[in-house]
């Protein structure tokens, strides 16, 4: 190794853990903060320095009196069951707008491409009235259906880029081999497409996690609040219980941290794939 | 294939009925109600033209949030990208145990803005928050501020906390763009003799302008449309000072039923957008003409 060489592995180091360091501080922050007492915090701050005891006070207090616990389960549901219908629907949307050509099929992307790039709050006070009205309002349904429903541009128009670098000769052999259309659909296209599926998969369940907005707009009842609108409503109850609040906070983020980490190629995969959403 | 013409229709149904019923539709209906005084109360409403707009121009709160959407913008432009730069090019080197840096510097980006509200709150708390206690620590104790309650520092504060994240964004965007720069064309440069500011400047950041494109419009979209970040550390306040104009939407429609005038917020925001849209959309598809 030449002597730069050397000065510049040492620089790399140097400077990334700088960085690093920067970065993180206000995480390691709040997870020193969740393993505190009150007792501790309130007795002088001093946010740098390990809990003196390691207490899970704040952890059960918020999973139980702050009722983290229901969030929870609510938000897992809300994402998982959101995220699959948003890939199932975008799925047959994007293999029809991929290899059939039909009349409508340009109007149909540019629709779908135009309305992904629409700034959400074109949409708030329509969805709510039309929520409010059809009684959707305050389900879990209601939420879920919206969900699925204005993630569908942005899937649409990932599933169906990829699509499209899929040799059609592979669709037509089978079409000539006698498999119908739904056929081709479910067990030659889904397959050819399960990384596209994952990335988005990932990053759709990610981003439905930690939705705030439209659970703010169309959720009120405190037992179907996902986590994120629970975290907002807590902070109002546990103002001045610092650990509580952190600890509630670590718990909101571990879930999409942990699914980040797993899964960080196909997170990051889809994230530059499709990089601008609405 | 004559006689199923109606096979791709089949396909399209239901993703396409339940996006015109959540997404297109309310585009519209958005834009009507912007020319009326529906109080989202009331049954009847009446249309009143240009009122909402006109309105808009001398409300004080209004012009306040376009203006916070301005240094939002403006803030997200100019240091999110050349620093989520920098730090992408520092990444990108190939050195042992660099994945681990990367992903580190990843992890605001799985965070909502609902717990970087709640970590950056206390952060930036004025008696016991840590930058503060940071300040006061290393003798600089005159520069601590009051960062949310000050009319006049509010909105940088908030931008400074959602720079957290933005900065992991571009980062991750850049270093995206950085694996499509020609390894060949960086050896010539070097065998060239050209130093490293001129093969950067040169070579890489041409090469970079996919990735350019496409930082700028995350940047410029995601100030202006900024939301949560806002209502949870400061609701827009003190007195509309932090207030962007999602937020004012939202205050207007749905705490003061102003439905109408939320509405017209929301149509100008948009009509911002698309400028920015639109450019990106030329940028983006020159080569791809199959849309």
């Amino acid at each position: 190794m030449t002597k730069t060489a050397i000065y510049k592995k040492y620089l790399f180091y140097i400077l990334s853990t700088i960085i690093v360091v920067i970065w993180l501080v206000p995480f390691v922050i709040a997870v020193l903060t969740s393993f505190k007492t009150m007792d501790e915090i309130s007795f002088g701050a001093n946010w740098f320095r390990l809990p003196k005891k390691w207490s899970l006070e704040g952890y059960i207090t918020a999973w139980k009196n702050a009722h983290i616990y229901t969030y929870y389960l609510n938000t897992f549901f809300i994402a998982a069951v959101s995220t699959i219908g948003a890939l199932f629907l975008s799925s047959l949307g994007a293999y029809a707008l991929s290899w059939y050509d039909f009349k409508l099929r340009k109007p149909i992307l540019i629709t779908f491409v135009a309305g992904m790039l629409i700034p959400f709050q074109m949409l708030l006070i329509p969805v709510y009235k039309f929520s409010v009205n059809t009684g959707l309002y305050d389900t879990y349904p209601g939420l879920i259906l919206f969900h699925v429903a204005f993630q569908l541009g942005f899937c649409t128009f990932f599933l169906r880029n990829f699509m499209v670098t899929i040799p059609k000769s592979i669709f037509e052999a089978a079409k000539i081999d006698g498999a119908n259309d739904f056929k081709i659909y479910y067990s030659i296209m889904l397959p050819l497409i399960k990384p596209a599926i994952a990335a988005l998969g990932i990053l759709e369940f990610t981003w439905i996690w930690n939705d705030y907005l439209w659970a703010l707009i169309l959720i009120q009842s405190d037992t179907k609040k996902p986590i994120t609108l629970g975290l907002t409503t807590l902070q109002g109850q546990w103002v001045t219980s610092w650990n509580v609040i952190a600890a509630a906070s670590i718990l909101a983020a571990i879930v999409p941290i942990i699914v980040f980490l797993m899964f960080q190629k196909y997170f990051i995969q889809g994230l530059t794939m499709g990089s601008v959403k609405g | 294939m004559k006689k199923k013409w109606w096979i791709p229709y089949a396909f399209l149904a239901l993703p396409l009925a339940m996006y015109l019923i959540w997404v297109i539709i309310p585009i519209f209906q958005t834009v009507i109600i912007s020319f009326t005084d529906w109080d989202s109360v009331s049954p009847s409403y009446n249309f009143i033209g240009l009122e909402n707009y006109k309105m808009l121009f001398y409300d004080y709160y209004f012009l306040t949030s376009l203006l916070n959407n301005i240094k939002w913008m403006v803030g997200f432009v100019i240091v999110a990208i050349p620093i989520g730069l920098g730090i992408a090019m520092l990444m990108d080197q190939k050195f042992k145990g660099n994945k681990f840096f990367k992903t580190m510097m990843y992890l605001p980006m799985t965070l909502s803005f609902v717990v970087i509200g709640e970590i950056w709150t206390w952060i930036l708390e004025p008696n016991h928050g840590v930058i503060n206690e940071f300040l006061r620590g290393i003798g600089l104790g005159n520069l601590a501020k009051p960062w949310l309650s000050d009319p006049n520092l509010v909105t940088y504060a908030l931008i400074f906390a959602a720079l957290w994240r933005q900065i992991s964004y571009a980062m991750v965007l850049f270093l995206a763009g950085l694996q499509s720069v020609p390894t060949e064309q960086i050896e010539a440069a070097y065998v060239d003799g050209a130093n490293s500011w001129q093969r950067f400047w040169y070579v890489i950041l041409p090469a970079l302008r996919p990735a350019m494109v496409i930082a700028i419009t995350v940047n410029v979209i995601d100030s202006l449309r900024a939301f949560d970040i806002v209502f949870v550390i400061t609701r827009g306040g003190p007195f509309y000072s932090s207030s962007v104009m999602a937020n004012y939407m939202y205050i207007e429609s749905f705490n003061n039923y102003n439905m109408g005038y939320g509405a017209a917020i929301a149509v100008i925001q948009f009509f911002i957008t698309l400028g920015f849209i639109i450019w990106y959309l030329i940028n983006s598809f020159k080569k791809e003409d199959n849309l």
